[in-house]
């Protein structure tokens, strides 16, 4: 139990992974460059970028109210769609913007939109599917949150139809950095730099604001923490907010990075993401992030071995394997007993 | 005390069928399953569709009817939630379609294979539950989910042995050759084989639940500790529901293989699983009938209303509604059943006799 773990022992846990994390994702990261190549290797983590932001929204819900956010990777998808229609219809753009000051406004307006709708979007979400069922049985909320996953699929699908859509990429794909033979995409570094920012920027949200205590203190004891002040219904309002607004980040990079998207996709990179949360530990926000990436390698990991088609089914393998045997994850859960 | 409360019946034959409750069932089958095809005879229904549409769509509905029946049986009586049914469909179908098609040149009898299957199914149940059902309630949820989305894949992927994403066509039709003939044609064979594996479903399930190992599921679903503590096997027990339940499926997946003569991964989606679990949350977990019933109401919605609707609408040539294609609102049929269900009727349209306590407490908190 999270709530009656000693102190010190967490610390301590803490500790060690300070110095022995750094090395082992250093090494890790060595390793998989040496074997994959600098294109493919990129690849993964840029995809890792869009999976560990996906996976924060999933440990965040769950580490707060244990709920398995089923509809979560549809906000994903949503999000993919409100990118394309703000800056194709907002902004007016079809094609990369070159000039830097207009590029630079363009993707904020993008960003904040984006974020700021799926945010509310979540929050309504809450507010409504999960909310009534705060003290239902576990399967309530899951059987709702299944629900509220087919509804946001086919609202997407009546308004734009089963196709494949081309997201604008204003981000300019030809600005490109050589190394050696390989050209790396500033587009790369934009999507990994968005999200380890966000990563950070959540990092210091949960560990220094006031906010961000009452977010942990509710998900260690919902019932103490209420007793200590802490409002829990807007908490948890709260935690969906964030969680969602980072899908939304997701599905801005995702769509400025690959270009399309349809309204199916939610749905498997929802499955990848909670298993790179389940991976870092559920509840566990750096160990989410961690997972994402490693989720990234896999897969990209079975694309390179030739596997390509069987890169799904692999993921889901770890995912059954992880939880069957490690329900904890790699770094431990922050959630205590779970599974 | 007894289950099929017929209330309309005299007392006679309610204390009757009250003792003998498969006979009930029996007799209340064949009574709709007589009626059901009689009923398309009548002008409103009988002008949509042929007779023998209508029994074709009443042999569809049957299947679910048994699906949602065997899913009750792991979400409904042992409350644990299996978000990858399908697979254990799938499984069936693919069986039946390896050993009975020209594919790989083997063509094995019906029946026999009918057998198998069940014993497939429920091997497979158990090699899934085994290492799983240790996990607490929404982790089980997502393993199966997994389970029932590398299924799929792993039936595109293995070319040699299920041709890939074209699935495996020409399977044989079941063989009763004195009695009956199976055709493409005529789906009375098929209908009537269907109602005797439904009944027999149902007989089996309402046995189970009122015997040892149904009441075990029962005290699980209600409060796993103190099932424990009162000397369950909770491990076993939870294993034979997921064997059962998987067994059903693929059971009735092998007949699904024989009726549609064609498999392909694509039949055994994960929007399978999902409709499954609203028949399911809209009859009522727990109860066997109504989640039957919530089946036939499902399948009926999807493949007649909504179709009917398409028809009208572009008849009456009203401007906007002629361009909705109203078979794609299905979806967001399950989904807004499974949310509405669950906020307002958790307990389902027909409540279980032995209501889940779980959802007596379940109120609304202001």
């Amino acid at each position: 139990m999270a709530a009656t773990t000693p102190v010190r022992q967490v610390r301590t846990e803490r500790q060690r992974s300070v110095f022995v994390l750094p090395l082992v994702i250093t090494a890790f990261l060595a390793v998989m460059l040496a074997w994959m190549g600098l294109g493919q290797f990129l690849n993964a983590i840029t995809l890792g970028a869009v999976y560990a932001l996906i996976a924060l929204g999933y440990t965040m819900v769950y580490g707060i109210i244990e709920l398995i956010n089923f509809a979560h990777g549809d906000v994903f998808m949503v999000s993919t769609f409100v990118t394309m229609f703000v800056s194709s219809t907002i902004l007016g753009q079809k094609d990369a913007i070159y000039g830097l000051p207009q590029l630079i406004l363009s993707l904020i307006i993008v960003f904040v939109l984006t974020v700021g709708i799926m945010a509310v979007v979540g929050a309504v979400i809450e507010r409504v599917a999960y909310r009534p069922l705060r003290r239902a049985p576990k399967l309530a909320p899951l059987i709702t949150a299944i629900g509220v996953s087919f509804i946001l699929q086919n609202i997407i699908q009546f308004f734009v139809g089963p196709y494949t859509y081309n997201v604008p990429q204003i981000f300019p794909r030809d600005w490109v950095i050589m190394i050696g033979e390989t050209r790396l995409l500033l587009l790369n570094v934009f999507v990994v730099g968005v999200a380890i920012t966000l990563i950070v920027a959540l990092q210091l949200f949960t560990s220094r604001t006031r906010i961000g205590k009452a977010m942990r203190t509710t998900a260690m004891d919902r019932d103490a923490s209420s007793l200590m002040g802490v409002n829990i219904d807007r908490t948890i309002m709260i935690t969906f907010l964030i969680g969602s607004g980072l899908a939304g980040a997701a599905g801005m990079v995702h769509g400025l990075y690959y270009g399309n998207t349809n309204f199916q996709i939610g749905f498997q990179s929802g499955l990848k993401a909670f298993t790179a949360a389940v991976m870092g530990g559920i509840g566990n926000t750096a160990g989410a992030a961690l997972g994402g990436f490693i989720i990234a390698f896999v897969e990209v990991g079975a694309v390179v071995l030739g596997f390509s088609r069987w890169g799904g089914a692999v993921v889901f393998a770890l995912l059954v394997v992880f939880l069957v045997f490690r329900p904890t994850g790699l770094l431990g859960s922050h959630t205590g007993d779970r599974a | 005390m007894k289950r099929p409360s017929l209330p309309k019946l005299p007392l006679r034959m309610r204390t009757y069928f009250a003792a003998h409750q498969s006979q009930g069932v029996l007799a209340a089958i064949v009574t709709i399953g007589i009626a059901l095809p009689l009923l398309s005879r009548v002008p409103p229904f009988g002008d949509l569709q042929s007779l023998n549409a209508w029994t074709n769509a009443f042999t569809i509905a049957a299947i679910y009817a048994v699906m949602a029946i065997g899913l009750n049986v792991v979400i409904g009586m042992a409350g644990l939630l299996d978000l990858g049914y399908a697979a254990f469909f799938a499984l069936g179908g693919y069986t039946y379609a390896i050993l009975a098609s020209s594919f790989l040149g083997i063509h094995l009898p019906f029946w026999p294979v009918l057998i198998f299957g069940i014993i497939i199914g429920a091997i497979f149940g158990v090699l899934l539950g085994a290492p799983t059902l240790r996990l607490r309630g929404d982790y089980l949820a997502i393993v199966t989910l997994g389970f029932g989305e590398i299924v799929p894949l792993t039936l595109l992927n293995a070319e040699a042995f299920t041709n890939g994403t074209r699935g495996i066509g020409g399977i044989d039709k079941p063989q009763l050759k004195p009695l009956v003939e199976f055709t493409l044609t005529n789906p009375w064979p098929f209908y009537l084989l269907v109602l005797g594996m439904l009944t027999l479903v149902v007989i089996l399930v309402l046995r189970l639940e009122d015997s040892k190992i149904g009441r075990a599921w029962e005290a699980i679903r209600e409060d796993e500790l103190a099932a424990e503590s009162s000397g369950i096997n909770t491990v076993i027990s939870k294993l034979q529901a997921f064997a059962v339940g998987a067994a059903i499926a693929s059971f009735i997946g092998v007949f699904n293989a024989a009726k549609l003569t064609v498999v392909s991964p694509g039949q055994f989606g994960f929007v399978v699983s999902v409709s499954t679990l609203s028949a399911v949350v809209l009859g009522g977990m727990g109860n066997v009938v109504g989640v039957g019933a919530g089946a036939f109401v499902i399948y009926l919605i999807q493949n007649i209303f909504l179709k009917q609707l398409n028809i009208l609408v572009s008849q009456l040539s009203i401007p906007v509604l002629m361009d909705i294609d109203f078979l794609k609102f299905q979806y967001v049929l399950y989904g807004i059943a499974l949310v509405v269900m669950m906020l307002r009727r958790p307990q389902g349209i027909f409540p279980a006799r032995r209501r889940m306590r779980t959802f007596k407490d379940a109120e609304v908190p202001k």
